[in-house]
């Protein structure tokens, strides 16, 4: 927060328009209201701060500020019923700050219950233009018998219903860091200068502690707006412990102190002024169509080699370049806006529960787009609110658990590539792997035989599914069947992606990753069925030219087309084709972009790279947006529009073949808990259920072969391989061979012969650690782990290899019957 | 008694008219980039001066044939809803006519449900019916899908 005692005791007013022109009350009520929104936030975070921490002077001290501040401009607005709450509150915490006064839970939930009718009443003055009608003798003769240190029976004030949004929801602003304004006229006659309007301001709002030289002209310069009246009070309700005595030197005193109070005040470098959000979303809207138009000049230039207006052409595109940049730069803000709210809805959430909860928040300042930061706002306070009721235990369950008695809700910010990563997690009971199970099934989300199937992580992804909510008992706060599936839908709607990792006992963590900015991005022009689309590069890892003369080649297995990139197997998905544009044709097939969404990777095939541009991303119409394959369209620089394609939504068009592979930096814990070194596994699909694994080492060649090679003699099959007859034996008996087409094996070696096994699909050559949980007693499978966040079967391949012996001893000896059945 | 002002339009030979307050512009509806997978009515998305503009054929949305191959060139009403901007390809463009709420009528009963949803009711003019169009229910994504 603001640094220094002595930190700038002014409402921070923006007189460079509305004072000294028009002066209407209606702008100022305006302003006001804006700032007191911004305030009042800063109360309640701080307000919960100091509560923990009652010794924290400063905080007091910023708390006592603030809210000093709405009672002087209330008073000055004319504002009475405003003036008299926050007098009242004032009055408390000035015993708070005096010493005279302990500072207990039930004073703070009192301030913070006046700070809650502060915003009742701001929410209707913002509608009407008028202070609301209504009493507040009640909170205020509350507020009175605590500061004279009698008991309070805070039960009887009554619940105030706040709005949930900032109440200037509609008109959100942003500040801009600026020098300060200067006019650079003289005065004119009537006018007086910024630096004496503030000081008379500063002075009209408290008389009783400034001296006071020269506050006449510039109150006069406010006729029409009511003025501030003589207070009343005694100067016993502001305390005299104020900062100038104190601090002479940093505080000179008057009106000279506050016209360098932004110097030497300590928070000399954050000048700002304020914005409305219209302009700054013109500005972008008219940069963005610069950036086109720029793009169109440069295309036509890059087809005229003498042009003389290539060097200030280029000079233009710089600096347009530039605008581009700095205009983004102003939609930038700090994450903590969006958190702001969050310490006083953990605290209220704490009281309400009986829980201990400690807030912790870091990386506060890691700035992104405004309009993401708009739309994630929501999100979060829910999956906070999820953290603190539904994760975290009792309190005394966590003492009998032997666990710290407060529980732990951490929100962590940080940059990744173009990225803005948010990680919400708690040290709380984690998720109820069982229950979530059960729920699954008696949903029909899934059937009893693949939940089983499931590793404990694939489970808990199911919190996300639609409708899906476990919480048996339904609170106040949450559990009112928002679910994470709607959380999940408006980050995915951001372009972000949501992932969460649950350790039963020690709590859940949830991984958000969303884009910084959500208007401009570089994007490949690719070329697929005719069309042309666009990409974004942020996604596009590589490319890889294929096609007859190159080096990579696609390869076929089943219906399916992979990529052999260095000795890994990459899922390729046919742009066109899947667009419905072409049928699917590997002659056309010319590069792969490889791809990578959250922690998938895949190739894309497409007929032709065209070139890379600076896309100004729109969205598409209503209309267009059960097209989920697009994130929006643009316009290129030779006019023509295209549309962008959705790498993520296009991943899951993949269907099962992309495998999904655990996040490394959420997943420490499972990675420590695992023993050994990394193995590579080969993941394939064969008989339904599961997918299955086989380390790579045991395997000798991935064969595809057309079916019809297979023969097959009494119910048995082998093929022509290397000059001799190689048994091909089935993973899964109930599935025969395919019919048609082509069969993936997989080789394997023994002493002296070869064996083969059919599968239905290879999915993936991954490395991990390979730690096997189960040993069920089904011959031919050693057991389950957990392979790229994934249950799989692993293969016993021994057993493999046995019955493949025993097909040869049978076909030499016929009456090795006895070796089959011992392996089987 | 009051006039509103009315856009009129033709389409299969129908007469339609739109609220004038609704229409931005009238265009040729140029440069379609087709959007795949998308329903049968898109007809694509074009650049009208720097702007996106959705363009969705009339004559699709409301069950029509396809146009004669020697009609001339057809073209676009540009109208907002919910705050994107689309193009209503239409045959052509009347004049803008000046009527008489009293004369407006209800939709009758008996219309196909693709119709009735989309008209806000029917001015009886002297020589045919004008059938006045509600953009926001004809370019809705909740009632295409409904229709």
């Amino acid at each position: 927060m603001m640094g220094g005692q002595r930190s700038d005791p002014r409402p921070r007013f923006r007189v460079g328009h509305s004072v000294l022109t028009g002066c209407k009350v209606d702008d100022l009520i305006a302003e006001f209201l804006t700032e007191t929104a911004e305030s009042l936030e800063v109360v309640d975070s701080e307000l919960v701060k100091f509560e923990a921490n009652p010794n924290e002077r400063k905080t007091l001290d910023n708390i006592f500020r603030l809210v000093h501040t709405i009672k002087g401009t209330c008073g000055f607005l004319g504002l009475g019923r405003l003036e008299a709450v926050a007098h009242a509150g004032e009055t408390l915490l000035g015993r708070f700050r005096d010493g005279k006064l302990e500072v207990t839970p039930t004073a703070v939930t009192l301030v913070l219950h006046s700070i809650d009718r502060i915003k009742l009443i701001l929410n209707g003055l913002e509608q009407t233009g008028n202070e609301p009608d209504g009493d507040d003798q009640d909170l205020i003769s509350q507020l009175e018998a605590m500061a004279e240190g009698r008991e309070v029976a805070i039960e009887t004030v009554q619940a105030v219903q706040v709005p949930d949004r900032p109440i200037n929801a509609d008109i959100p602003e942003v500040v801009i860091a600026e020098t300060k304004p200067e006019l650079d006229r003289p005065l004119r006659p009537g006018e007086v200068s910024l630096d004496e309007l503030e000081a008379a301001f500063l002075a009209a709002e408290a008389p009783d502690w400034m001296s006071d030289p020269e506050p006449e002209p510039a109150v006069e310069a406010q006729a029409e707006a009511p003025k501030a009246e003589a207070k009343p009070e005694p100067k016993v309700e502001v305390p005299v412990t104020a900062a100038p005595k104190a601090e002479p030197v940093e505080a000179p005193s008057g009106a000279l102190a506050a016209a360098l109070g932004e110097e030497n005040g300590g928070i000399a470098t954050t000048q700002s002024i304020r914005v409305s959000v219209d302009v700054l979303e013109g500005l972008m809207t008219l940069v963005s169509e610069m950036v086109l138009t720029r793009n169109q000049l440069l295309q036509i230039s890059r087809n005229r080699e003498d042009s003389a207006f290539a060097t200030p052409l280029q000079r233009l595109s710089t600096l347009t370049g530039e605008l581009q940049d700095s205009v983004m730069k102003t939609r930038m803000q700090p994450i903590g806006a969006a958190w702001k709210k969050l310490p006083r809805l953990v605290r209220d959430l704490s009281h309400e529960l009986g829980k201990k909860i400690d807030l912790i928040m870091e990386g506060e300042g890691t700035e992104l787009d405004r309009q993401v930061l708009e739309l994630i706002r929501d999100p979060l306070t829910h999956m906070v609110r999820n953290s603190a009721d539904h994760g975290l235990e009792p309190t005394e369950e966590r003492i009998a658990l032997g666990k710290p008695a407060n529980g732990q809700v951490k929100l962590a910010a940080f940059h990744e590539g173009g990225y803005i990563v948010i990680r919400i997690s708690d040290n709380g009971r984690g998720l109820n792997t069982a229950r979530i199970r059960e729920k699954i099934v008696e949903k029909g989300l899934a059937t009893r035989a693949e939940v089983e199937g499931m590793s404990d992580q694939q489970i808990h992804r199911y919190i996300f599914a639609p409708g899906f909510s476990t919480a048996a008992k339904v609170t106040n706060l949450s559990g009112r069947g928002v679910g994470m599936d709607v959380v999940r839908t408006n980050i995915e709607q951001i372009g972000g992606q949501i992932d969460l990792n649950s350790i039963a006992g020690h709590g859940t963590t949830f991984t958000i990753k969303i884009p910084l900015t959500l208007a401009i991005v570089s994007a490949l022009i690719v070329g697929a069925g005719g069309q042309k689309f666009a990409v974004p590069q942020t996604s596009v890892m590589e490319l890889v030219r294929t096609g007859t003369n190159a080096e990579h080649k696609i390869e076929k297995i089943n219906d399916a087309l992979v990529l052999r990139l260095r000795d890994k197997l990459l899922p390729l998905v046919q742009l066109g084709p899947t667009l419905q544009l072409e049928t699917a044709t590997e002659e056309n097939a010319t590069f792969v972009m490889v791809i990578q969404v959250g922690e998938r990777r895949y190739g894309l095939v497409v007929n032709d790279v065209l070139d890379t541009e600076e896309i100004v991303v729109k969205p598409l119409a209503s209309i267009l947006r059960d097209v989920d394959l697009f994130s929006g369209a643009t316009i290129l620089g030779d006019g023509s529009v295209v549309l962008i394609l959705d790498p993520n939504a296009l991943s899951e068009r993949a269907g099962n073949m992309l495998e999904e592979k655990v996040e490394d930096g959420a997943e420490d814990a499972i990675a420590e808990s695992a023993q050994g070194q990394k193995v590579a596994m080969l993941l394939f699909r064969a008989g339904g259920g599961a997918p299955k694994a086989v380390e790579l080492e045991h395997i000798t060649r991935l064969e595809h072969i057309e079916s019809d090679k297979i023969e097959r003699m009494d119910g048995r099959a082998a093929l022509q391989y290397r000059g001799k007859l190689m048994p091909i034996l089935n993973v899964a008996d109930a599935y025969g061979f395919k019919e048609q087409d082509i069969q993936p094996l997989l080789v394997f070696t023994g002493e002296g012969y070869a064996m083969a096994l059919a599968v239905d699909e290879i999915v993936d050559v991954v490395e991990d650690f390979l730690n096997i949980e189960l040993s069920p007693d089904r011959p031919g499978v050693r057991g389950t782990a957990v392979i790229t966040g994934r249950a799989c079967e692993i293969l016993d391949v021994d057993h493999y290899l046995l019955r493949g012996l025993a097909e040869h001893a049978r076909r030499q000896h016929p009456s090795a019957q006895d070796l089959i059945t011992e392996a089987a | 008694m009051s006039i509103r002002d009315y856009v009129t339009l033709r389409v299969g030979g129908q007469l339609f008219g739109v609220d004038a307050a609704r229409v931005h512009d009238v265009f040729h509806p140029r440069g379609l980039t087709p959007v795949p997978l998308s329903r049968t009515e898109i007809a694509g998305v074009l650049n009208l001066r720097g702007r996106i503009v959705t363009a969705v054929c009339a004559r699709r949305r409301l069950g029509l044939g396809p146009r004669p191959a020697d009609a001339p060139e057809p073209l676009a009403i540009g109208l907002e809803v919910h705050g994107d901007s689309y193009g209503l390809v239409i045959d052509s463009v009347d004049e803008v006519l000046k009527l008489d709420d009293e004369k407006f009528h209800a939709p009758p009963g008996n219309l196909p449900p693709r119709w009735a949803e989309i008209i806000v009711g029917v001015y009886q003019l002297e020589k045919e019916l004008l059938i006045v169009l509600d953009p926001h229910t004809l370019l809705d994504a909740a009632h295409l899908k409904a229709a």
